[in-house]
């Protein structure tokens, strides 16, 4: 089983993500259309990039707009939840370890107490997040079932990962089961609304070169986001 | 399938037609024909698969319901934070289910979508400059009226707007006649005051063609003396079209593109035709929108520009001040606190907010910005056409209390407001919430405050 789900299974999981992710953007970049969406993509260019790179650059920012700074809690957590979310499995030890072996590759690793942190603040910011979803009159209202289950995919691999590494019960089970979820995760990531993950920076690109070529960007300093 | 006789999908291309509307007072008719109207599913389809593209799929695909657009829409605040006016939940309840259900709705659906789009939303995109993905809901709402217009499904008053431009090539039944006539009577009622004032109709080759608001001829004509005596003291080159000279466009806020187009190009003609320098436009945001920003899209421009420079008339000021063509005696300047209503049409969506600082830095001694301001201003409340609709009245009434605060909270008794929509709602809100506010376009303030040259001043015999 274990050599089923790190391998072929495995594959299939990367490959549809890879895949799906670049289907994505070709699909997206090919629906613009400059007349209906009126924005001149491929004329003026230099404000074209230029917009688009400072839209994308101050949302990535933590509290880099102004939406970020009047929601201070809500982008801690998302802060939190997204920089947990990228960086502990890539640099994790014990993903490092299997792509060494399987692949021959090894990335630079964080410390084991490092990624312990990181996971704990992934389901930490994920609770929160859920709680505000019930909380807030204005989140609740746009919230639906679609969103929670977003949440659960991609915090399982973390839960099922800290069970496992804690060894609390059959790690096999949690082990492989904590595998099965990253993999549902990847999967999810092009066929959800997951598909943020790259569509964020195609839709944030896209604003910036409306607001950079055709409302104002050419006339003032650029959009203060 | 049930037409109305006024209600339908056909546009309005005839003065017959257009005078049919008129005489339906408040569109009493209008609206209980709208209520037996017929969707016709397979074209809804197709304009569906048409106008939404990839830039909005994604946009309602990705959405992750944070909520943080909710407090950046003056609607949901000025309406005690109800949860239904948050943006992400007014374009998923309207667009968003009308392309899952994939154009299979009825009538009643419909009107719900067309009383959300022109009562909920003034398209004035705050919303989507605090959306992390940078969903442009305003941007959605435009194209959802341009859906709804197909079907038949539109303000009263936006239906007669679009046929006023497609008939009249103004939003208002302003002929060519009547607009070069004003000019000239403009120019000799002013002449007196000041000697030499000229409106110069056609000329070709001028460094400025001016361009209005139909409302100005139709109603405020002194707007345009005032506009001439300005460029008279400035020494400018200048001249009007006498076809072409209308920049606004309610055809945008009803979302008829066709009509959009027809505006814009009478405009763009006029260019080609008297080949002037540069345009000045009024002080008018949706008009500055809708022809300068917007036009040459519909005109099919493809490099998304005018067919020549075009600016706002605050850049025409900013620039004439900073100059010298204009000189404004400094003991005429503004000594009471003074505000300025940032317009969502040319500062957010026009990057003109430092012109404006710009401006006031020479003309006001004690300048008071709102809280929000600039690019992240709220809307006067009155844009997207929303002042000149009968039936959503009280619900634009309800929208101008943000202004009204954040105009109280300046401490400021008077408004500089450089938009014919913004001036309205401001007017109007005065009306309704009796605050002791004065508002104001720059030009007759400017005019107050210039020194004269000499031999400008009439000769006392
Ligand atoms: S801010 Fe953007 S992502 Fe969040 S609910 Fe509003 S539209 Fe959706
Ligand atoms: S565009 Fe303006 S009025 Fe419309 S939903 Fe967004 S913030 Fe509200």
């Amino acid at each position: 089983m274990y050599e089923f789900v790190t391998g072929p299974l495995a594959w299939l999981a990367f490959g549809l993500f890879a895949v799906g992710i670049i289907v994505r953007v070709v699909r997206y970049v090919r629906g613009l259309d400059w007349q209906a969406d009126r924005v001149t993509y491929t004329v003026n260019v230099k404000f074209g990039v230029k917009g688009a790179l400072r839209s994308i650059f101050y949302w990535l920012l933590p509290y880099g707009t102004r939406s970020w700074r009047k929601n201070p809690g809500f982008t801690f957590l998302v802060f939190l939840l997204h920089i947990g979310l990228l960086f502990t499995p890539i640099f994790l030890q014990a993903h490092n370890v299997l792509l060494k072996e399987r692949w021959g590759i090894s990335l630079w690793t964080i410390p084991e107490s490092a990624a312990d942190l990181l996971t704990i603040a992934v389901i930490f910011a994920a609770v929160f997040l859920a709680l505000r979803r019930i909380a807030l009159t204005e989140v609740r209202i746009i919230t639906n079932a679609y969103d929670y289950l977003m949440l659960l995919i991609a915090v399982a691999p973390f839960i099922t990962g800290i069970i496992a590494r804690y060894q609390v019960a059959n790690y096999q089970f949690w082990l492989i089961l904590h595998i099965l979820c990253g993999e549902i995760l990847l999967v999810a990531i092009p066929f959800t609304k997951l598909s943020h993950f790259i569509l964020f920076f195609a839709s944030r690109a896209q604003l910036g070169m409306d607001y950079g070529i055709k409302r104002g960007g050419m006339k003032g300093k650029g959009l203060a986001w | 399938m049930p037409e109305g006789k006024l209600c339908n999908k056909q546009t309005v291309d005839t003065k017959e037609q257009l005078e049919a509307l008129l005489a339906d007072k408040g569109g009493k008719q209008y609206y209980e024909e709208m209520n037996h109207l017929d969707v016709n599913k397979s074209a809804l389809t197709a304009t569906l698969k048409k106008v939404v593209k990839s830039r909005f799929k994604t946009w309602l695909e990705i959405c992750s319901h944070c909520g943080l657009c909710a407090e950046s829409c003056f609607y949901y605040l000025a309406n005690d934070r109800d949860p239904t006016q948050v943006p992400s939940y007014k374009i998923q309840s309207t667009l968003g289910k009308m392309l899952k259900r994939k154009g299979d709705v009825d009538n009643a659906f419909m009107q719900m979508c067309m009383d959300t789009a022109f009562a909920k939303c003034t398209c004035c995109t705050r919303c989507g400059v605090y959306c992390p993905f940078g969903i442009d809901t305003g941007v959605m709402f435009a194209y959802l009226r341009g859906i709804l217009f197909s079907q038949g499904f539109s303000p009263w008053e936006m239906k007669i707007g679009t046929g006023m431009h497609r008939i009249y090539r103004a939003q208002m039944d302003v002929t060519v006649e009547d607009w070069v006539e004003t000019c000239e009577w403009m120019a000799e009622e002013y002449e007196a005051d000041w000697p030499g004032l000229t409106i110069p109709v056609d000329k070709e080759n001028a460094d400025i063609m001016y361009t209005v608001n139909a409302r100005e001829p139709k109603h405020y004509p002194e707007d345009i003396a005032e506009a001439a005596i300005l460029f008279h003291v400035a020494g400018e080159n200048w001249t009007v079209p006498g076809e072409g000279w209308e920049e606004t466009s309610l055809a945008m806020f009803a979302g008829d593109v066709a009509a959009c187009k027809m505006q814009v190009e009478s405009v763009y003609t006029a260019m080609d035709r008297l080949k002037p320098k540069r345009m000045v436009v009024t002080e008018c945001g949706h008009a500055y929108r809708a022809t300068v920003i917007e036009g040459p899209y519909w005109a099919g421009l493809k490099n998304g520009k005018t067919p020549v420079e075009s600016i706002h008339y605050i850049e025409w000021v900013a620039e004439a001040l900073r100059t010298g063509k204009l000189k404004i005696d400094p003991s005429k300047k503004i000594k009471e606190p003074v505000t300025y209503q940032d317009s969502c049409n040319y500062i957010r969506n026009g990057g003109l907010a430092d012109v404006a600082r710009e401006i006031m830095s020479y003309i006001a001694e004690d300048f008071r910005e709102m809280n929000p301001c600039r690019e992240h201003n709220f809307c006067c409340g009155g844009g997207g056409g929303l002042n000149g609709i009968g039936r959503y009245r009280q619900q634009r009434n309800i929208g101008l209390k943000i202004k009204r605060d954040q105009i109280q909270e300046t401490g400021a008794k008077l408004v500089v407001a450089p938009c014919h929509n913004c001036w309205d709602a401001i007017r109007d809100m005065e009306e309704i919430y009796k605050i002791g506010i004065r508002w104001t376009f720059l030009k007759p303030l400017l005019i107050k405050m210039l020194e004269v040259p000499e031999h400008l001043k009439p000769k006392d015999e």
